[in-house]
């Protein structure tokens, strides 16, 4: 097999080549068919044990993990925080290193401080999966929106992707950048100034200041969810002015010279960053994004694992 | 005690404006002789400084000691001892203790504690409040009876303008200056490194280099309102230098210190999430850094001080986040600055000896600095071509949180000498 591997983690998309992104999304495309299956199973990842290490609340990320890993026929235990060690006052690498002691393959771990995928990586043998640290990246969320992108347009490069919102804190607007960039997407950013970071222009990114501007430029528009906390830390006045001046809503895309594909993370905050009739209507592809989300956490457990793409494509007969 | 002849060392001596091949005769714990060819009495100790650096011992005005209180990580013995292995004669140790050393009796403990270590002598720094907590000013003449040779609330900036003001104005009565850590905790607070691209790459929260430059502004503003001493402590942006820099033009009575690391590293070195590159204020950036050199260079910056940090391993072993600020300082600031600031052609050694040694011990109105007939038998003697790899497991400090573990560096103190007496000769 000359095809390039993904290396021991996933920690993030900065770290990726082209080629490394571009197996995964290629990886996931058979695995789409699996969830499709009333039998929705393959033997690829039998006897293999996962832990889902969630030290931050989630619904979504850890469910199509879960999903993806059982699909794989991988044994799984979740670990939350509240409840567990961690809430004694356990440090983060006495947990890993305990969980590992028990012998286990894989680690996918959600925790509030950037870094911590990283950081645990090179502290334990088990393969280790970033399901989001803090405001450095989210991967799996980057890889799940591009495949979104590339089954609606049937290509990544040269494509205009606008990321809208609170850029400053966003951990899938950065894992959006690195994967868009290195696939040949322009990336634009669009949010108030207040929730952009500094210097992000050097990340190879356009600043669009305005929603229109965004709406003019892009062909597609990632809409991020604006996190309540930041009105009380003084980053912004107030949700409905956000809505009024940043919403994504129909008189605006009405406005737009081409009609743009709608994504979005979730969860949303309906009538702040995105109107339900845009959320709801024809260009939005955000519940698509929900089942690419378990194909494309297949595609990197299952690489992650050792597992070949070729065996990928027939998975069910191995 | 015996005397100690130094024979055939680079007599380094700032203070004097000397610098050449001399010997120095030690006696009575005091300077007795620079000069050629002095004879040596039957008695002296006699050592051998051909091809050797003979300065002033080093004065470090910023340290963390960490006794009383966290005596695991660094005590006043194990740092005096530290300090001597690195060259420096004599460290100022910041109040930031468990207890807070902000009353005579904790003044008068940390003196007892460097008398009996016998090493390199520890001067305590008083707090400007009383528990550090930037409320109520501590009892600064009674501090400075105990043994205290400055004020600073370090580590926690002093929020309040009035409480800056108020302490300029009353430390003019005991000739103490007042040591800020410059900080704008509205602007810094969450902070774990350098606002910039690295900070927006990591996703961690950034500490702009304008948290540090409005409280140095400020602190600037007040000494000129005041008339009082401000030093300001471990600067790191070059903005807060082109403040300096402008105050000293008027003559302000403001002076500053600059911390190796600061003219080393830059906020790069956090890639990867090493807790050893989280320290406050942040590594900057290069421009950052280029200006700390030149203000060492051109004087806006008086002193290079360690601001030496010590932690245990475990607590800098976490999330970047959680992760304590700051590093040790003491071993490796002699080796740092002879390689990025002498061979790099920035500073002559003089130059160094004089940032090291003689300023310090100026700013802060302390003894040494100088080998002037009659000065304390404070000495350092430096091998500058010694070249040589950072092995933190070797070190005399309880503590091991360095970044510079495995750097070969060029220049080693070989011998320490204080009061007259060696407290630290490295084997050759």
């Amino acid at each position: 097999m000359s095809a390039p591997s993904l290396g021991k983690d996933l920690v993030g998309l900065e770290p990726l080549s082209a080629e490394q992104i571009q197996l995964i999304l290629d990886t996931a495309e058979p695995f789409k068919e699996v969830s499709e299956r009333a039998i929705k199973k393959v033997p690829a990842l039998r006897g293999k044990t996962i832990v889902n290490l969630f030290f931050e609340a989630s619904t979504r990320t850890r469910i199509s993990f879960e999903f993806a890993e059982k699909r794989l026929s991988a044994d799984t235990v979740n670990v939350a925080a509240a409840g567990s060690s961690v809430s004694k006052g356990e440090t983060l690498v006495d947990t890993a290193k305990n969980l590992e002691a028990m012998r286990i393959d894989m680690v996918v771990i959600r925790h509030s401080a950037s870094g911590a995928a990283q950081f645990l990586g090179q502290r334990i043998r088990s393969n280790v999966i970033n399901a989001g640290d803090g405001k450095h990246e989210h991967p799996t969320q980057g890889l799940l929106d591009m495949l979104t992108l590339r089954d609606r347009f049937g290509r990544i490069k040269g494509l205009k992707v606008a990321i809208c919102g609170d850029i400053l804190h966003s951990r899938v607007a950065r894992s959006n950048i690195w994967g868009l960039t290195k696939l040949g997407a322009e990336v634009g950013v669009c949010g108030p100034a207040s929730l952009l970071p500094r210097h992000v222009e050097d990340l190879g990114v356009t600043i669009l200041p305005r929603i229109e501007d965004a709406i003019q430029w892009a062909d597609a528009l990632n809409v991020l969810r604006l996190q309540l906390e930041r009105m009380e830390a003084g980053f912004l006045p107030s949700l409905r002015e956000y809505n009024r001046v940043f919403g994504v809503t129909t008189e605006r895309l009405a406005r737009a010279p081409k009609e743009l594909l709608i994504l979005h993370p979730g969860p949303m905050n309906r009538g702040v960053e995105i109107d339900s009739d845009v959320a709801d209507g024809p260009h939005s592809v955000i519940l698509p994004q929900v089942t690419n989300g378990v194909a494309v956490r297949m595609a990197v457990l299952y690489l992650l694992a050792g597992g070949s793409p070729d065996w990928a494509a027939g998975a069910d007969d191995r | 005690m015996r005397p100690i002849l130094i024979r055939g060392g680079r007599v380094v001596d700032p203070s004097r404006g000397f610098d050449g091949h001399a010997d120095v005769y030690l006696s009575d714990g005091k300077v007795a002789a620079v000069g050629r060819d002095l004879g040596s009495p039957d008695d002296a100790l006699t050592f051998d400084a051909s091809g050797r650096i003979v300065s002033p011992g080093f004065v470090d005005l910023h340290v963390h000691l960490r006794e009383p209180g966290q005596e695991d990580l660094e005590t006043v013995a194990s740092g005096a001892m530290a300090a001597a292995a690195g060259g420096f004669s004599a460290v100022c140790a910041m109040p930031n203790t468990d207890p807070v050393t902000d009353n005579q009796a904790a003044i008068g403990f940390i003196v007892s504690q460097a008398q009996r270590a016998g090493k390199a002598r520890v001067y305590p720094i008083g707090a400007i409040s009383l528990g550090q907590k930037g409320q109520q000013l501590a009892e600064f003449g009674e501090l400075v009876g105990a043994g205290a040779v400055a004020v600073s609330d370090d580590g926690k900036p002093v929020v309040s303008s009035h409480l800056m003001r108020t302490a300029l104005e009353y430390a003019r009565t005991f000739g103490i200056p007042v040591a800020d850590h410059c900080e704008d905790p509205t602007l810094s607070a969450g902070g774990a490194m350098h606002e910039g691209i690295v900070s927006t790459r990591l996703g961690l929260k950034g500490i702009p280099a304008a948290a540090e430059e409005i409280m140095v502004a400020r602190d600037i503003l007040l000494a000129e309102h005041t008339g009082g001493h401000v030093h300001l402590c471990h600067i790191s942006t070059r903005g807060s230098v082109e403040l300096i820099r402008r105050a000293k033009d008027k003559a302000l009575r403001v002076t500053a210190e600059a911390c190796p690391h600061h003219f080393t590293l830059t906020h790069e070195r956090c890639e990867g999430y090493d807790t050893n590159a989280k320290m406050n204020p942040p590594l900057r950036e290069p421009e950052d850094r280029e200006a700390i050199r030149q203000a060492l260079r051109d004087g806006t910056i008086d002193a290079i001080c360690t601001d030496h940090a010590p932690h245990h391993y475990d607590a800098k072993e976490r999330e970047f986040d959680e992760a304590p600020n700051g590093i040790i300082g003491l071993e490796t600031a002699l080796g740092l600055a002879v390689t990025e600031l002498v061979e790099s052609g920035v500073l002559t050694f003089c130059d160094l000896v004089n940032r090291m040694s003689t300023m310090p011990a100026r700013i802060f109105n302390l003894s040494g600095g100088t080998l002037a007939a009659g000065a304390p038998a404070d000495v350092t003697v430096t091998d500058p071509k010694a070249s040589w790899v950072v092995e933190p497991a070797r070190f005399y400090s309880r503590s091991r949180n360095t970044p510079f573990g495995g750097r070969r560096l060029t220049g080693r103190a070989e011998l320490t000498i204080v009061r007259g007496q060696v407290v630290y000769q490295r084997e050759r």
